[in-house]
């Protein structure tokens, strides 16, 4: 009946184990309590959770991937303590739970922090930079995020019943097989990618769709905000790469289930296989992560440099071009596997090449900043910390790029530092960027600039506090993923790692502080205008918080840079002659009963209740053939009620509030001159 | 944000990036053990050539990084807001000068890092044999859960995590797996390869002196991983053969029977000597996840792939 | 009134709109189930040498009935095409009548699968004896899957055709449904020359 899930499944073995649990649970009994205290289900429900609105859908992946932040850096910050006490001793924490929190935290941040961290950005801004009332496939985007969060759930669930994996977040097999791995761990892994896999592929799909189909006019493919173009190339990337994920999963999947022989030793398995298939999604991931961030990094810089965005076709070529070698180098994960020579240096020279266009960019931001007039807003500061950072994570990358180097640094604390050093100046310091730039759009009121200011230098002492002794530890030999070790000199290094994690931590509460005296304080940072920041694209053209519409009249684009273009034209801030009708999608629950089912379908598959699984297939068929007889998905709202919301907006902004826009140039007169002296 | 909150955060920058520096430099040289990296300071010509080439690739990347780095900080410090008296030029969109500039040179580099690795790749390939007027020392490394088993066909023998070989002649390891995946790496000798069940890969290293080295596992693969190392020991040839003496006079024997013994999961597993081996059992051992039809043809060759049952 | 037809013109317009970008995310979709396909033909090819103790291709495959398959999927594609044709000649009656026949011959399809699988199975053939026979059966399944949520598909359709008529959005759907059709037996093409024509040389 329940498969194999007994009582067993609780995490008696150790205290520490079930504290998380313990915390797990009474985080979600607060919250719904919370809820029910402020009877807010109604409102959640309606207005929320069946909520198809690109922006609402957004900032709940945002919440999500905030949420996910905090239990992924717990666990960073328990292997921390673990190594920095645990010379020749067993720690606190025995091998099998260390393994289980290093799993855990990989999955974690990479499946659900990064992952629905940028897609909730791209979510509240892209269809708005490109002046869309919408997404192509609103319910579609619905069901991503449901999906998502359902993925997210069963690594949450694996805390409260049962155990998590414990081979890694890259899960090799054979180590991740049912020979080696018999318990559920590894299934709630495989189970939480499968299905926040698919929510990917669709989100990929859908920002495809919408880019390509719902500019607005004169928004041609060159005039672009570059954060659009990383989203279209980012959801290429998707598209193509994420099916190879779901492939290698489910192919896993049926190994330890079904006792299939992909993968295993012996019986005609192949376990380069998966690391070749790993990894052919898993590079591009890579590059998922991080184009996102590159965007908002050249929109941050260009608004707060307060000038036009140096090399902008160079940065699309370049981001094109990444997105194109991101293919050609899965095979550098795993030099060490014994290819050929000329096998390894092929993918090595092909990874190396990945750095010129990354380096172009560097150089383009850094152009941009050249002569400007640079205010050091706690997005802007971001992208400084990123900038000079990153440089570090690419320098460290090329020599890992280098075949006979790799044979010395791979599987050691050197490749830790390196791809953190990518990930969180790279990926995550961009989505802090875009989270303190695009807030005011999604909520109406700025976040306080003093405490992100704050949040940032945590972050990044932080973060070399963290980062630069693994390099070292790197250097003297040490691998990664030690529960102990028996070298004294390791540890010098291994507790100022452990104080950078405490850095770190102090970041997050500065965000969370930041978080709540903005939220105290929302009055007085009141975004009227739409445009806090004398912002160049047209997600500024809106009001903040957008009307569900975005836009009453689809706005027409004539210059890359189309608001500020618009706002040297006088043409900003214009009531049109008439208001017409505007069609907009219906709510439907069915996106987050979908999601509901397919958590329940992944925990049926990994404690194996067969009768339970098919249950919710069943039923997620029943759901998905009742949207596609549905043809009344869509409502219209009359032009009367927009002529009213709009008019309350338009009496809101006062002259006083409008940027002064005299430093900048009427497009097409004398554009490379300079203007000394005036602010 | 006001000016002068700006120039404020400017000072604290300005005060902060060199002590941090300050810092994270004293911490590297007081030495905390770096004096003893095995990456860093090898042990024997192949770890070398592959440091150098980490060294020269990193050399050739700061002809980019350094300009990055420091250009960045000094446009961002003379291009604030407060800073009235510098230039500005808002509408300036892009230089065909600077864009070459920024293409090409990395790209150069890019090309000279290219056919350096092109060239270093091949010549370090860690299956090619390295150039000696002696014969390589021939060792057979197997991984196993959680420790690692040498046999030496020179010498009949067999030892568990502790590896001996004479140092004057070149070490070439043929390496597979009865376990997961495993990685063998000597750091001060060389780089690593991973160990597969069912195939065999090589490694071919050399040391410069007699000496200790940490080897060890460096792919997670369970519950002993960490306690995976070994001390691997060049010799010189009077250290080698006392040492063949006591491996030689040890009253084990790593029979089918204690082989399957020892293929049982043990974490720390301590130094072991065998005087002798199962004919053939690495070979066997390849061929135990390589299933044939019908029964082996000696009753060893059935327990070592099929196992006690 | 006026307003009410204003609002009904919007819609369709808008419809219309929606339909277009559905197509185009539909072709998208098709690509990532395309290199879903590939990586399960490249992991097939990996292994297809993989028999390990059990029985090898050669031993397993029956060309004949591999053919007797291909025949019946090929003519449903040729079926749905003249489905489509109708619906594009606005005839209802015949559209579903074809549906009913493209619906048969994939069923008679998965029939003849679901007997292979099942002879392959019962003479210890099965997907967890050998690597070759996972990555058989997984490749085969997973177009066998895909056939039946296509079948799948043509019953929603086969009711939507009969109670709303040829409208907008019916006639999307079955263009969608159609290049859905087609995409698998392309597929099954690829697994014909792929798995079973070098598996029995």
């Amino acid at each position: 009946m329940l498969g194999r899930l007994t009582f067993d499944a609780i995490p008696l073995y150790s205290w520490v184990a079930m504290g998380g649990a313990a915390v797990t649970v009474c985080g979600g009994l607060a919250v719904f309590l919370l809820i029910t205290y402020l009877r807010a289900w109604k409102v959640l429900w309606t207005d929320w959770l069946t909520s198809v609105d690109h922006k609402r859908i957004g900032i709940m992946y945002v919440v999500l991937a905030l949420v996910m932040l905090v239990r992924g850096f717990v666990d960073a910050l328990m292997m921390r303590a673990q190594q920095a006490i645990a010379l020749n001793s067993d720690g606190y924490l025995p091998p099998e739970h260390f393994e289980q929190i290093f799993s855990s935290h990989g999955t974690i941040m990479i499946f659900f922090v990064a992952m629905p961290f940028l897609t909730g950005l791209i979510n509240i801004i892209v269809p708005q930079q490109i002046g869309a009332r919408d997404v192509a496939f609103p319910f579609l985007n619905s069901v991503s995020l449901w999906m998502t969060a359902a993925g997210a759930g069963l690594v949450l669930v694996s805390l409260v019943i049962g155990k998590f994996s414990t081979a890694g977040w890259t899960g090799y097999p054979p180590y991740s097989g049912i020979e080696y791995s018999p318990g559920v761990g590894v299934d709630y892994w495989l189970w939480a990618l499968i299905v926040s896999g698919v929510g990917s592929t669709m989100s990929g799909i859908n920002f495809i769709v919408t880019i390509v189909k719902n500019r607005c006019p004169g928004m041609t493919y060159m005039r672009m905000p570059l954060f659009t173009w990383t989203t279209l190339c980012v959801s290429i990337l998707i598209a193509f790469a994420f099916p190879a994920l779901t492939v290698v999963a489910a192919q896993l999947a049926l190994d330890r289930t079904l006792g299939f022989h992909f993968f295993t030793n012996g019986d005609g398995g192949n376990m380069m296989m998966f690391a070749n298939l790993l990894w052919i999604w898993g590079h591009p991931e890579v590059y998922i992560l991080i184009l996102p961030a590159f965007g908002i990094f050249s929109e941050v810089v260009a608004t707060f440099s307060r000038k036009r965005l140096f090399g902008y076709k160079s940065l699309v070529y370049a981001t094109a071009c990444i997105a194109i070698l991101s293919f050609t180098v899965w095979l550098h994960h795993f030099f060490t596997m014994g290819s050929s020579a000329n096998v390894n240096a092929v993918f090595g020279i092909a990874t190396m090449i990945i750095a010129v266009p990354t380096g172009v960019k560097i150089f383009d931001w850094m152009f941009t900043i050249y002569r400007g007039r640079i205010e050091f807003h706690p997005s802007m500061v971001f992208t400084i910390g990123f900038m000079v950072t990153f440089v570090i994570g690419g320098v460290t990358g090329v020599l890992l790029a280098l075949p006979p180097a790799d044979y010395l640094m791979h599987n050691s604390t050197f490749l830790v530092a390196h791809f953190h050093n990518m990930l969180i100046p790279g990926a995550l310091f961009g989505y802090f960027a875009g989270l303190n730039y695009w807030f005011p759009k999604a909520f109406g009121f700025k976040l306080d600039a003093k405490w992100g200011i704050r949040s940032f230098w945590f972050w990044i002492i932080g973060f070399y506090l963290a980062f630069m002794p693994l390099y070292v530890l790197g250097f003297m030999g040490m691998s990664r993923r030690m529960e102990h070790y028996a070298d004294p000199t390791w540890q010098p290094y291994l507790v100022v790692a452990a104080l950078g994690a405490l850095c770190v931590l102090a970041g997050i509460v500065c965000i969370a502080v930041q978080l709540y005296v903005s939220a105290k304080n929302w009055g007085s940072a009141r975004d009227t205008t739409g445009d806090p920041w004398n912002g160049r694209t047209l997600e500024w053209a809106t009001s903040s918080p957008p009307a569900p519409y975005n836009f009453a009249v689809l706005p027409e684009v004539r210059d890359l840079d189309a608001f500020h273009d618009m706002k040297i034209r006088g043409a900003a801030y214009q009531a049109p002659v008439q208001y017409e009708d505007i069609v907009m999608p219906k709510s439907s629950g069915i996106g987050p009963i979908l999601g509901a089912l397919s958590f329940v379908l992944g925990f049926a598959m990994v404690w194996y209740i067969w009768w339970l699984a098919a249950l919710c297939l069943v039923l997620s068929l029943i759901c998905i053939g009742i949207r596609a007889c549905d043809d009344n998905s869509d409502f219209v709202m009359p032009a009367a009620e927009i002529a009213r919301i709009e008019n309350a907006r338009l009496a809101q902004i006062s002259a006083a509030d409008l940027h002064d826009m005299r430093d900048f140039m009427p497009r097409g007169a004398a554009s490379g001159a300079a203007l000394p002296g005036r602010a | 944000m006001t000016e002068l909150t700006n120039s404020r955060l400017f000072r604290r920058v300005a005060r902060t990036v060199p002590l941090f520096l300050l810092f994270g430099s004293c911490l590297l040289l007081q030495g905390c053990g770096v004096s003893n990296a095995p990456v860093l300071f090898p042990k024997g010509p192949i770890a070398l050539a592959e440091r150098d080439l980490l060294f020269t690739a990193f050399g050739l990347m700061m002809i980019v990084a350094i300009p990055a780095i420091a250009l960045t900080l000094y446009f961002v410090w003379r291009y604030r807001r407060a800073n009235e008296a510098s230039a500005y030029t808002p509408d300036w969109e892009g230089s065909w000068k600077v864009e070459t500039v920024i293409w090409l040179v990395p790209a150069i580099i890019i090309i000279a890092l290219g056919t350096l690795v092109w060239d270093a790749t091949h010549r370090l390939d860690p299956y090619k044999p390295l150039a000696s007027d002696k014969p390589a020392f021939k060792v057979q490394a197997i991984a196993l859960d959680w420790k690692w088993l040498f046999l030496y066909p020179e010498l009949g023998a067999a030892s568990v995590n502790e590896l001996a070989f004479p140092a004057d002649r070149p070490l070439n390891i043929e390496i597979t797996s009865d376990t997961v995946m495993n990685s063998l790496m000597i750091p001060a000798l060389g780089g690593q390869i991973y160990a597969m069940a069912g195939m065999r890969s090589e490694l071919n290293l050399l040391a410069d002196e007699p000496g200790v080295f940490t080897g060890r596992n460096t792919m997670f693969s369970g519950n002993g991983f960490a306690d995976q190392h070994f001390k691997a020991h060049a010799m010189s040839e009077a250290d080698f053969t006392t040492w063949k003496d006591k491996i030689s006079g040890s009253a084990d024997v790593l029979d089918a029977k204690n082989y399957v013994e020892l293929h049982k999961q043990s974490v720390a597993n301590p130094v072991s000597y065998y005087s002798s081996y199962e004919k053939d059992l690495f070979e066997l051992i390849l061929r135990k996840y390589a299933p044939m039809v019908g029964p082996h043809e000696s009753e060893a060759a059935e327990l070592i792939c099929r196992g006690a049952a | 009134m006026g307003e009410m037809s204003v609002t009904t013109d919007l819609l369709e317009h808008e419809e219309k709109k929606s339909l277009e970008s559905r197509e185009f995310g539909f072709w998208i979709y098709l690509m990532t189930d395309a290199v879903i396909f590939a990586l399960l033909f490249a992991s097939y090819v990996v292994l297809s040498k993989n028999s390990a103790a059990g029985p090898t291709s050669k031993e397993l495959f029956d060309l004949g009935h591999t053919a007797g398959e291909t025949a019946l999927l090929l003519l449903s594609s040729l079926t749905f095409g003249v489905a489509t044709i109708s619906m594009s000649e606005d005839r209802s009656n015949r559209v579903v009548q074809w549906l009913i026949v493209t619906l048969v011959l994939g069923l008679g399809f998965l029939a003849m699968e679901l007997i292979e699988f099942y002879g392959m199975i019962a003479q210890g053939a099965g997907p967890g004896t050998s690597g070759f026979l996972s990555a058989f059966f997984t490749l085969v399944g997973t177009h066998g899957l895909h056939v039946t949520f296509g079948s799948i598909g043509i019953c929603v359709m086969i009711g939507q055709v009969l109670v709303k008529g040829l409208t907008l959005p019916v006639r999307s759907r079955l263009v969608r449904l159609g290049l859905f059709w087609h995409f698998l037996d392309i597929v099954w093409i690829g697994i014909f020359s792929v798995v079973y024509l070098p598996g029995v040389m």
